[in-house]
């Protein structure tokens, strides 16, 4: 389903369509955000080097980490960073995104500013501007592919830093901007979901067409105190976890996904849920600790029960008694039905209750009523 | 010190071995989180120590908004560590931010803060110093020095996180967790929580206050791969016991 994901962002916007846009949400319960933004960031790297992406270029926002540090991990994961600057290039808004380091420059409190390697990124040093970051973020994808038809796609790796200093509005329109951009193919950025109030969440994932989140995979475990008793289990845990994908269709329809996921030396890797698993998670069946569910065997002696008053088509008269009693019979139990007391009969077989309308005028009980589809 | 004790929270960081490999924290954040009930000034104490013992080619820059210089010259003392003559060799440059108040909603204040601790970093490359620790004691306080501008105590944060990458600092920050505890989502202590590649969260125990044990101490070390392709324990949890000359760490239930 991860390939799924990364098969969207690579087949990119149909003429006339927005960018298709993916949110990956996480939390601190399943903080492994990063690692599929990274993973995402890889597999698309990887389609616009052999031609396979709609895509000539990518353009890497960077809030939260180096651009140096993106061009080791790509090359870690086999990317040809030597070619970089035919495919990348990375708005710095990491190093100095307020301009703190320019303002003391200037003010003489420091001499010399750090050198980070220039591998094909330039700086932002106001990311409170949103209509500057928007014009970075083009003039940077059409130094990479040109003024044609040829698109590029954008990787924003958090925006949460931008939702620190402009409004929840301001970055919307960021985003929309950049999706109806004629060059751009497709976006995808990471959310902290626990940062932000929901409807952050909501308003940036109704501006998705694929949102794509990240949850523990034992619910259970939430806000466990760690100790020794219970040390391995949250260990195990914690690295592992559920990815939880909605695509949005063009036509409306909603298709939801999962898929297990593993974090080991900083690497994710994914596994398709289980046949049944993935009947469990798609059940609406609340996880409690009784069982709400039938197994084949259960559900066989279930249509074996004879229901009352069903029609069982054997064609003997069922005569359910209603209440009312026949002439006959009350003549029979006269001293009984005087007193109107309850009367049983003797019978050491069985038992049974007899009950005596104290008047044969009055109305049967509403649920004594005879239904027509009953055998009444 | 017991040698053996010290050994679970220094393999819980990966400091194994003391004095004689590199200090293998570099580039890293760590946070401290703790509480009113458990204090994890020890922990801060323990790795100014750790830091100053390693390759003498080592510095820490202390902010100290806790405490004064003198506080912390006591408690090292005793744990065998002379921050005086430290502090004569150029290999701890302590701030005193006791009095610090930041005007004007503490960015500029902020804003100068990081530029007088860069300028010290850069310098320090300058002469060849690998490994510079930046030690902040501790987070609310800075909060409080910036009137409440947790935005602005987080971008201050920012520019001390670049600090690690470009010039491979190691930064330790502490915080209170418990003074966010009535809020619904307090942006400093979340922003730190993801911000740290190891955190430490000191608890008191789940069945109260003990004699002999005086807290527990959970270590999330999320650098999982060591160089060598071992994947060391990730969640580490043990007990302690805060003694005169030193702090004791036990496995649980293994205290005699």
């Amino acid at each position: 389903m991860a390939e799924s994901i990364c098969r969207a962002l690579r087949d990119g916007a149909l003429e006339g369509e927005h960018a298709p846009a993916l949110t990956i949400r996480d939390s601190l319960a399943s903080p492994f955000g990063f690692d599929v933004f990274t993973h995402v960031l890889t597999q698309l790297s990887s389609n616009i080097l052999a031609g396979k992406s709609q895509s000539g270029g990518l353009v890497l926002v960077a809030f939260t980490r180096s651009p140096s540090f993106y061009m080791r991990l790509l090359k870690m994961r086999g990317i040809d960073v030597a070619s970089s600057r035919k495919w990348i290039q990375i708005l710095d808004c990491y190093t100095d995104p307020l301009g703190w380091k320019d303002r003391l420059v200037d003010s003489g409190n420091i001499t010399s500013l750090s050198k980070e390697a220039s591998t094909g990124e330039s700086s932002c040093k106001n990311i409170k501007d949103m209509a500057k970051l928007f014009t970075s973020i083009i003039e940077l994808g059409k130094g990479l592919v040109g003024q044609g038809k040829v698109r590029f796609c954008v990787a924003i790796d958090t925006v949460d830093e931008i939702l620190r200093h402009a409004s929840i509005s301001s970055v919307s329109r960021l985003i929309s901007n950049l999706r109806s951009n004629d060059q751009v193919s497709s976006i995808f950025w990471l959310l902290h979901s626990d940062l932000h109030e929901d409807r952050v969440a909501a308003v940036l994932g109704y501006m998705s067409s694929i949102v794509a989140s990240i949850e523990r995979l034992n619910q259970s475990a939430n806000g466990q105190i760690c100790n020794s008793e219970n040390l391995s289990l949250l260990e195990r845990n914690y690295w592992n976890g559920k990815l939880h994908v909605r695509f949005k269709r063009r036509n409306g329809r909603v298709r939801v996904m999962q898929e297990e996921f593993h974090v080991e030396q900083s690497v994710i890797s994914f596994t398709t849920l289980s046949p049944g698993d993935e009947l469990i998670n798609r059940s609406l069946m609340p996880k409690v600790q009784f069982s709400l569910q039938l197994s084949e065997k259960e559900q066989n002696d279930r249509a074996k029960v004879v229901l009352p008053f069903e029609h069982q088509g054997n064609g003997k008269p069922i005569k359910i008694y209603d209440g009312r009693r026949s002439l006959e019979d009350s003549q029979d139990e006269a001293t009984s039905v005087s007193t109107g007391a309850l009367e049983t009969v003797d019978n050491s077989s069985k038992g049974e209750i007899i009950y005596l309308r104290d008047s044969d005028d009055e109305r049967p009980d509403s649920d004594e009523d005879p239904d027509d589809d009953l055998d009444i | 010190m017991n040698q053996r004790a010290s050994n679970l929270l220094d393999e819980a960081l990966g400091l194994v071995d003391e004095g004689t490999n590199p200090w293998t924290l570099s580039g890293r954040v760590l946070l401290i989180e703790d509480c009113v009930e458990t204090s994890a000034a020890f922990l801060l104490h323990h790795l100014l120590k750790r830091a100053l013992s390693t390759l003498s080619s080592n510095v820490v820059v202390f902010l100290a908004l806790s405490q004064p210089f003198s506080h912390y010259d006591r408690v090292l003392r005793k744990l065998g560590c002379n921050l005086a003559a430290q502090k004569e060799n150029k290999r701890l440059l302590f701030l005193d931010m006791l009095t610090s108040e930041f005007p004007d909603g503490g960015e500029s204040g902020l804003v100068a803060l990081y530029g007088k601790i860069e300028k010290v970093v850069s310098a320090l490359i300058e002469e060849n110093k690998k490994s510079i620790t930046i030690i902040i004691d501790d987070l609310s306080l800075l909060e409080v020095a910036a009137n409440g501008a947790s935005n602005h105590v987080l971008d201050f944060l920012h520019y001390c996180h670049t600090l690690t990458s470009v010039f491979g600092c190691t930064l330790v920050a502490l915080n209170h967790e418990d003074i966010y505890s009535s809020m619904e989502k307090p942006a400093l202590i979340l922003h730190l929580e993801y911000l740290a590649d190891i955190l430490m969260k000191t608890e008191p125990l789940a069945t109260g206050l003990a004699t002999d044990v005086h807290g527990q101490l959970t270590v999330l070390n999320k650098e999982t791969w060591d160089g060598q392709g071992r994947s060391r324990n990730r969640i580490f949890n043990f007990h302690f016991r805060i003694k005169e000359n030193g702090v004791e760490y036990f496995s649980p239930g293994s205290r005699a």
